[in-house]
């Protein structure tokens, strides 16, 4: 009756006036979508850091997991209702596809040389870990595999 | 000053750019390796990663700085290309067209991961120390923190109140298992099966350290990138909060 998402009809004609302004002026640039990008990681790493300073522990948890779960939410509701256009999608594909040139600057500006002379114990400590969770993927994987299938026998 | 000193104050007042073009120059010389030495076998991201380790050890080395090649003046800007903020926005960027219930379906499975990924690699730190003749559960703790990654490592010992040479040794830990992650993801992928969301997430949980699983999966295969970092990005969190209470009480009551 108030002319609340749930009921375009009752304001038909504004909403579809206001949607209309929105659509043309979001559809223009690219730095929209770099924007989203940034918003989302922002609000992922605020929140992480609120739920490790709740906690109380000296470390962001989960900031960037949840950013990524912000981007694909918003990009999914953007995309229902036809906001995504392709300049915004550039705006944020672009840093997609420099993650990996991104990665190589990050190995290379790794204290390699401390990793290499910290002394056998860090050696072995870091091979033997590394070692062992790898050997443990496929174990945990074949839980994970069962609970899914589990999940789509149900649905 | 010579001409040598103002050249390089170009490029080091410009140092990010220097950095995009150092970058593309390495990585365009590591697809073509890729491509002709071994006809595509070992991927070109894998060899560019492989190439930026070998000269951030000599960046350590000419240097002994702590930030590998970014400690050179003119090339300080691969240190902010790579660092956290640029790495933390082009991984969630590579979540863009991801579907929500791959994520979904991975849930519990990286859950399981996580929780198993801190724990092991914990234990798997701390029973070296102790090979190695450390007893006091203060140094096991920190050790086994840095066997999760080189952040839980030092939280943990300065938490509860570790010597500064056994942080260091902690960090060490933690670096390499990094950059042994980043190098042996790609020949080990096929054997433990990850080819998949699924195990990308189990395995992003697992290994934790969000550079080398970012790396890694990169060299491995980049559609799995978002999925690894993803369960990843808890790990450290994680390890943060388990190691100087949970983890720490159970040492003490085992030494």
């Amino acid at each position: 009756m108030y002319g609340g998402r749930d009921q375009p009809e009752s304001c038909g004609l504004r909403g579809a006036r206001v949607r209309g302004m929105i659509r043309r002026s979001l559809g223009t640039m690219v730095i929209y979508g770099t924007a989203l990008l940034s918003a989302c990681l922002l609000l992922g790493l605020l929140v992480g850091r609120a739920i490790g300073w709740m906690v109380g522990v000296e470390a962001n948890i989960g900031g960037v997991g949840l950013a990524m779960l912000a981007l694909i939410l918003c990009c999914d509701r953007l995309q229902a209702a036809k906001l995504m256009r392709p300049p915004t999608e550039q705006g944020i594909q672009f840093w997609s596809s420099v993650y990996i040139p991104v990665v190589v600057a990050m190995a290379a500006s790794q204290n390699v040389f401390a990793a290499l002379s910290g002394g056998a114990v860090a050696v072995v400590a870091g091979v033997l870990s590394v070692a062992a969770c790898f050997a443990l993927v496929p174990v945990i994987g074949r839980i994970g595999s069962k609970e899914a299938g589990k999940d789509t026998a149900a649905e | 000053m010579s001409f040598t000193e103002a050249m390089e104050g170009v490029l080091a007042k410009y140092s990010l750019i220097t950095a995009f073009a150092a970058v593309g120059g390495l990585v365009w010389i590591s697809y073509v390796l890729s491509a002709k030495l071994t006809r595509g076998r070992l991927h070109g991201s894998a060899i560019a990663i492989l190439l930026g380790l070998a000269l951030a050890w000599i960046g350590g080395a000419l240097t002994e700085g702590k930030k590998g090649i970014a400690d050179i003046s003119f090339l300080a800007g691969v240190g902010m290309m790579g660092g956290a903020m640029f790495r933390d926005l082009a991984i969630v960027a590579t979540a863009f067209g991801v579907r929500m219930e791959e994520f979904r379906k991975a849930g519990l499975g990286g859950a399981i991961a996580l929780l198993a990924g801190v724990t092991v690699s914990f234990a798997v730190g701390a029973l070296v120390a102790f090979a190695f003749g450390y007893r006091d559960a203060v140094s096991l703790t920190t050790i086994g923190g840095g066997a999760a990654t080189y952040i839980v490592g030092p939280v943990t010992g300065g938490a509860i109140g570790a010597s500064s040479e056994v942080m260091a040794l902690s960090v060490a830990a933690g670096l390499v298992k990094s950059i042994l992650v980043m190098t042996m993801t790609p020949f080990i992928a096929r054997r433990i099966g990850l080819d998949n969301p699924r195990s990308a997430m189990v395995f992003g949980g697992l290994m934790g350290t969000t550079s080398g699983v970012a790396g890694g999966l990169a060299a491995t295969d980049p559609k799995l990138v978002p999925y690894g970092a993803m369960t990843a990005t808890f790990y450290t969190g994680i390890g943060c909060l388990l190691g100087p209470s949970l983890i720490f009480i159970v040492i003490r009551a085992l030494v």
